[in-house]
């Protein structure tokens, strides 16, 4: 279909004011993987973003190299809600394998831009197309043709800026930020995206139904990652030690580490780094290592997702028993099995809470944001080696690989606890010890470090059965005695673990409980309900084992909804389990489907149950 | 086999120490097991090295052989872990302290099977530790299964006849960039001793196989890891002697009788020649003898394989700091402030 042609049938159209939704709806980018859109999408979150509008941005992407279908979906909302939006009302369909299927999802009244060269069919008369001429543009560039696939996607950019209103200067500052300064690469995109915006200009005179206008809502703002987040925060927490194997959507955490790492932690004298990342041969591996390391005395940690969680188990249950510090993070994606790599879910909360044979039960903390992630990051150490014992991070894909606003990360408000460690002085002052005695009443030991220059330090370290002078053992008197210290330091962790966050109680009749990356569906949700008249008590639990606020939170209302972003309901399960006496009052709301949840699935979800 | 002479042991060593301090806790293995001849070397080594018993850290996996470090230094740190795995442990220690002294025990079903694939990574990293594999061809704790390193044609009470080939540890270990490989047995202490002195002079991992055997499930007659077949069998490729760094070679040999390896930390092991023309420091010549003597059945034993120049170990391939990281303050571990702030200001 030739643009002339098109721009004849459509008459310009003034439309009103009140008509024109600004700030307020859903942009989704369709296109093949592998053609470079990652740059395109981020421009357009970043300029936005710059321009004071609360903006998030997904991207879900197949488990593939190159050429399945790939989405980007940019929510913006003037509210500030940050959850996934079911409702898509500008679609750019860059990719022709997905345009019927893209095509359909759009809202009536939504607006469609697409390659003119594309055949396909534009089955729907309750949308507004726009054609953009995009191999004509990029070939004028005269960019070299090696790149011209990759920007190609400057064209929506340009396209988009016209129709929305973004500003090209913000544009460019985005880019400016993408390429880290790179003039070159700044120039050949903004050349596109110039001329994108000087055609969309002269040759589009319909108006888009959808506006960006400029806000004050993300000043003072940062935007990341929750990986990157994860990574930072661990810097700062100190970590020393990580051996990782790659698996997705962990792997950028670990390449975050990499980036800040060299940064912060070189020997400013020797120039050298104060850490080590070793890439492992597989997360059995990885496992092991970090365990060495944190025997060894250093702040270690790994990354990893579902499969090389399954693969941990074993060494989980060796960190466990023989109270050796060190961090999981486990970001997690959709399982069972290798079940859809890049598609997110809360799917190991059980797993990674019992991970391991034998009777085991680990802290875990739960992270709902990138502000979170960084928190939980520095704090995981502190837990780790006061309580010397394994500590999961529970991530997921959508927290971890998506881009979020947020506060600016606090500074860590707590000095670095490095737990019970007797050094050669505290060994001469205290005489006699025993590295799994119970001296302080809380179930935690004291332990030494390897190459300590003290002749009593050296103590031997086993998964076997050991006393609590870590004598080998196979005598039930002293097995027991063990696990009931073990069973007491897992009390003591219920008390100094991350408390939840309780909001919105006053009125309410019922109380939604939920953890993770469900945070923003659920806030928007709790509106929602409102102008439904039905108040809801929400409590975001952050860390298992269950503080007492939680059997508190359960207790005071009849009706719990616990929304889970998994097909079991792990969260209610947990509840269940650890309440059985108010089992009955505990609802189910889970959903699998590879997606951030919404919050009109919460809505309708918690309104069904109370209908 | 020429040694230094045979002068009565000194009641303390050069640390101060007795040989009683490099004792561990008395054995649970069968009476025999040439395991605990092993760990009465690594004991009386230790002690006449000067080793530091306060910076050595055991390791060990799964198995009979990995509970004897239990058995020796009971001064030092020991991490008895799970089974296969041991060699991720002790990288994870290692390169967190690289002031430690890492000597490892694993058998060989925990090396040859299970954890065969982490030997071969560990070999691969170039971890600075003594890794010893106590290798009797049979699974002991279990009663009696074959290891993958038994021979052909082996014969076991419980598991019958042995059809699979052997996996010699030895040329695994040279194949996968070893500087140090050496294969010994259990009824030969003192090359056992010398060999461990060399590797604990070793920059790098130094691997030892040691034929180990099991006195109640592989030591008959026809076993090619007993006792017997042992002393009968041992072809021996050179007598070695070990001379400290502040000792005078006087081991006297002829011009080309003998090779002497000089070691990084100073010392040398003097290898005189019983089988004309080896040369223990060419990587393909040490592979194919290892290589004639599977395919002899011959049972080869000395200091196979060594290499001394360019040892790169994990800490140098890993760029890192001479301080160790256990060591580091909690100043230098939290980057401050400001760090953070000039990170954020990059996400606004």
């Amino acid at each position: 279909m030739a643009v002339v042609d098109y721009q004849t049938e459509q008459q310009p159209a003034e439309i009103a004011r009140e008509d024109v939704n600004i700030n307020d709806f859903a942009i989704i980018v369709a296109t093949p993987n592998g053609s470079g859109s990652q740059t395109a999408n981020n421009t357009i979150l970043r300029a936005c973003f710059n321009m004071g509008i609360p903006v998030t941005g997904k991207n879900l992407f197949p488990s593939n190299i190159k050429g399945l279908p790939t989405w980007y979906s940019i929510r913006l909302s003037k509210d500030g809600y940050q959850a996934r939006r079911h409702k898509r009302d500008v679609l750019v369909a860059m990719n022709p394998a997905s345009f019927g299927d893209d095509l359909q999802s759009l809202e009536p009244g939504g607006i469609c831009l697409y390659p003119d060269d594309s055949r396909q069919e534009l089955s729907r008369s309750d949308v507004t197309y726009f054609p953009m001429p995009v191999k004509e543009l990029v070939k004028n560039s005269g960019v070299d043709a090696s790149l011209r696939d990759y920007i190609a996607n400057m064209v929506y950019v340009g396209v988009l800026a016209h129709l929305l209103g973004i500003e090209v200067a913000e544009i460019e500052s985005a880019l400016n930020k993408h390429f880290k300064g790179k003039q070159k690469a700044i120039a050949s995109n903004m050349n596109v995206v110039n001329a994108a915006v000087a055609w969309a200009a002269a040759n589009i005179t319909t108006q888009s139904p959808f506006r960006v206008e400029r806000m004050d809502k993300t000043k003072g703002m940062i935007m990341l990652d929750g990986n990157a987040a994860g990574a930072l925060g661990s810097v700062f927490g100190g970590v020393s030690f990580v051996a990782w194997y790659p698996i997705t959507p962990s792997t950028s955490l670990v390449d975050a580490l990499n980036d800040y790492l060299p940064e912060l932690r070189i020997n400013k004298e020797t120039n050298k780094p104060t850490y080590a990342v070793v890439q492992a041969e597989d997360e059995l591996a990885a496992i092991g290592m970090i365990i060495g390391a944190g025997w060894a005395g250093a702040r270690s940690m790994t990354a990893t997702s579902g499969p090389g969680l399954s693969l941990m188990a074993e060494f989980t249950g060796l960190a466990y028993f023989t109270e050796v510090p060190c961090v999981v993070w486990d970001v997690m994606r959709m399982g069972p099995s290798t079940g859809m790599p890049t598609r997110t879910g809360q799917t190991d909360l059980i797993s990674a809470y019992f991970l391991s044979h034998g009777d085991t039960q680990h802290v875990c903390l739960l992270p709902s944001s990138i502000k979170e992630c960084f928190e939980f990051g520095w704090r995981s150490f502190d837990l780790a080696e006061r309580l010397q014992t394994i500590v999961f991070v529970l991530s997921d894909l959508d927290l971890g690989m998506n881009q979020w606003i947020s506060e600016p990360f606090e500074y860590p408000t707590e000095p670095m606890d490095r737990g019970k460690v007797l050094d050669a002085d505290a060994l001469t002052a205290v005489g006699d010890w025993g590295r799994y005695r119970d001296v302080d009443g809380d179930g935690i030991p004291y332990r030494t470090l390897p190459g300590t220059n003290h002749p009593k330090a050296a103590y031997f370290t086993r998964g076997s059965g050991h006393n609590q002078d870590a004598k080998y053992t196979e005598r039930s008197d002293e097995w027991v005695a063990n696990l009931d210290r073990l069973a007491r330091k897992f009390e003591t962790a219920r008390t100094i673990v991350p408390t939840p966050i309780t909001v919105n109680e006053e009125n309410a009749t019922i109380g939604i409980l939920s953890y993770g990356s469900n945070d923003p569906a659920i806030i928007e949700a709790l509106d929602r309900l409102r102008e439904a008249n039905i108040n809801a008590a929400y409590q975001r639990v952050r860390a298992l084992p269950f503080t007492k606020e939680v059997g508190e939170f359960v207790a005071k209302y009849e009706r719990i909804y616990v929304v889970d972003n998994n097909y079991n309901g792990q969260m209610a399960q947990l509840l269940r389990m650890e309440y059985p006496e108010l089992a009955g009052r505990i609802i189910a709301v889970a959903s699998c489907d590879g997606l951030p949840l919404t919050a009109r699935w919460v809505t309708e979800s918690v309104q069904k149950g109370e209908a | 086999m020429a040694t230094t002479k045979a002068t009565p042991k000194p009641k303390i060593n050069l640390l101060g120490f007795e040989q009683g301090e490099y004792k561990g806790a008395p054995s649970t293995l069968c009476p025999g097991c040439g395991h605990d001849s092993i760990s009465s070397r690594i004991v009386s080594v230790c002690f006449e090295l000067g080793v530091q018993p306060y910076q050595v850290a055991k390791f060990s996996g799964i198995g009979c052989s990995s509970k004897t470090p239990a058995y020796f230094l009971g001064r030092s740190h020991g991490f008895n872990s799970v089974h296969g795995r041991m060699p991720s442990v002790a990288t994870g220690a290692i390169v967190t302290n690289r002031n430690l002294v890492g000597l490892a025990v694993s058998g060989d079903g925990d090396t040859g099977s299970i954890g065969m694939g982490q030997f071969k990574h560990l070999v691969r990293r170039n971890v600075p530790m003594v890794y010893i594999v106590e290798n009797n061809g049979v699974y002991g704790l279990t009663k009696g299964q074959f290891s993958a390193t038994a021979d052909i044609g082996q014969k076991l009470k419980y598991a019958g006849l042995n059809e699979l080939p052997p996996i010699d540890l030895c040329a695994e270990a040279i194949i996968g960039g070893a500087t140090f490989v050496a294969r010994s047995f259990a009824g030969d202490p003192r090359q056992v001793e010398a060999l461990l002195k060399a590797a604990l002079s070793h920059r790098g991992l130094a691997i030892l196989d040691i034929i180990s055997p099991c006195v109640t499930f592989n030591n008959h007659e026809d076993s090619t890891k007993s006792y017997a077949y042992g002393k009968e069998h041992e072809e021996r490729l050179h007598d070695m002697t070990f001379i400290r760094a502040q000792e005078e070679i006087t081991v006297d040999y002829e011009e080309g009788e003998a090779i002497p390896v000089k070691m990084h930390d100073g010392s040398t092991i003097v290898l005189k020649k019983l089988e004309t023309d080896y040369d223990p420091t060419n990587r393909v010549a040490a592979l194919s003898r290892l290589d004639a003597a599977r395919e002899n059945q011959e049972f080869i034993t000395g200091l196979i394989y060594v290499k001394q120049d360019n040892n790169r170990t994990i800490h140098d391939l890993l760029h890192m700091d001479e301080q160790p990281l256990s060591h580091l303050s909690a100043e230098q571990l939290r980057p401050t402030k400001e760090a953070l702030d000039s990170v954020l200001a990059d996400l606004y």
